[in-house]
């Protein structure tokens, strides 16, 4: 193996249509930016599954760790008042 | 962690599967579970790469332009597949080129399939139709894995590759219809794919020492002998439609079972191809090694030139 530096790791995002979001589709490796742009469009949009494509270099994403995730998402779970089932209405009122 | 702590983690572990959860790269997984999925991941994304070969051999000799360009985005398509399952491979923690290393130094295996030689044009129809029919079996099954990122890389690899199959039975249709020369050609090319294609499904289920596991994984939902079951009763039919005959004298409708009988495998081939005595085992890993160094110069130069932009940029911004 030479003593080169290997292709980083990118996370490639791509919108199917416009009025959606970027969804992450999976990741490749390139040299730089515009190689990961040029191998997302060849390796994600081969059946034109994209009209736009974001690349991130793997390391750049923080990422929340799933075992801390008790108290990441736990505090959310018991505010049942942030949703509007929680409030009471007579059932004249047919819709609110 | 304590060994109770860990049993306890994969007592939980396990009773996620079972409610039919999915595991992700982050989450805590037993160790056995990490290494096996880097197995077959890894394994299913060496046989989409060394797959490419046996067709790309007749790329440049197509018939038609027509069967030309769906030979090459079907084997571009497998390209896509070897990298989809690479980068789903690699979110376990190891890198692409510890995969490659371990495909090129013969330490990881691939589907035996490929160590087959394609001879003539109906060898790319066979091939289409069989084995990539014998893949969809396999791998349909695999796009409700436990593991995330396996289970999302299967969906698109079923998706894209129903067109494989078509484009295979189509060559398959055309020379079969053909001039007596071609319909001979078809049937010699099923002739020598057709015990190969069962075979890739799998040792049967009393010899595969993965199943047990793996099925509770969800790694593998239905047993080896059940996909082949499956493969010959819906490829027997198709075989008939186009007046070529299954080569196998023992190959009988049952009518209890609802299902064909077929003839006695003959796994002593399957495992000395496994164990790289097939035909073109050497070739294949000439090809890719070769490929891959003599690729080597590209590789640093595209990294060098990425590294002078870079340099370039942080100039001017000073």
């Amino acid at each position: 193996m030479s003593d080169k530096k290997n292709w980083p790791l990118w996370e490639v995002f791509v919108r199917s249509k416009n009025g959606l979001e970027h969804r992450h589709c999976g990741s490749l490796h390139a040299a730089d930016e515009d190689m990961a742009l040029e191998n997302a469009r060849d390796v994600y949009t081969r059946r034109s599954e994209g009209v736009s494509i974001w690349v991130v270099e793997s390391k750049n994403i923080t990422a929340s760790n799933p075992e801390n995730n008790g108290e990441m998402f736990e505090p959310a779970h018991d505010k049942v008042y942030r949703h509007p089932t929680f409030y009471d209405l007579p059932d004249e009122v047919k819709h609110m | 962690m304590s060994e109770e702590q860990i049993k306890n983690l994969e007592t939980q572990f396990e009773a996620r599967i079972a409610r039919d959860e999915k595991i992700e790269p982050k989450d805590w997984m037993p160790e056995k579970y990490r290494k096996t999925h880097i197995r077959q991941m890894s394994q299913h994304a060496h046989s989409e790469i060394v797959g490419m070969l046996p067709e790309g051999n007749w790329i440049t000799r197509a018939p038609s332009l027509r069967r030309k360009v769906a030979l090459l985005a079907k084997v571009q398509d497998e390209a896509g597949h070897g990298l989809y399952l690479y980068s789903a491979c690699e979110t376990l923690g190891v890198s692409r080129e510890e995969l490659y290393e371990q495909l090129h130094s013969g330490k990881a295996k691939y589907s035996s399939i490929f160590n087959y030689p394609t001879v003539t044009w109906a060898d790319m129809g066979a091939v289409g139709w069989l084995v990539d029919g014998a893949a969809i079996i396999n791998q349909v099954p695999l796009c409700n894995t436990s593991y995330g990122p396996y289970a999302r890389a299967m969906v698109r690899v079923c998706k894209e590759e129903s067109f494989h199959q078509r484009q295979g039975y189509e060559i398959m249709i055309k020379l079969a219809n053909g001039t007596p020369e071609q319909k001979e050609l078809a049937q010699d090319a099923l002739n020598r794919w057709w015990w190969p294609s069962l075979m890739m499904l799998g040792p049967t289920d009393a010899e595969s020492i993965h199943t047990e596991q793996s099925m509770k994984w969800k790694l593998k939902r239905k047993s080896n002998d059940d996909l082949r079951q499956q493969f010959i009763d819906q490829t027997v039919p198709q075989a008939e439609l186009i007046g070529l005959t299954i080569p196998d004298s023992d190959l009988k409708w049952n009518e209890e079972r609802q299902s064909y009988d077929f003839g006695e495998i003959n796994w002593d081939e399957f495992w000395q191809v496994v164990k790289g005595h097939g035909p073109m085992n050497k070739q294949r890993m000439k090809a890719r090694v070769g490929a891959w160094e003599e690729g080597e110069w590209v590789r640093d130069a595209a990294m060098a030139y990425a590294e002078k932009k870079q340099e370039r940029k942080q100039k001017q911004a000073i």
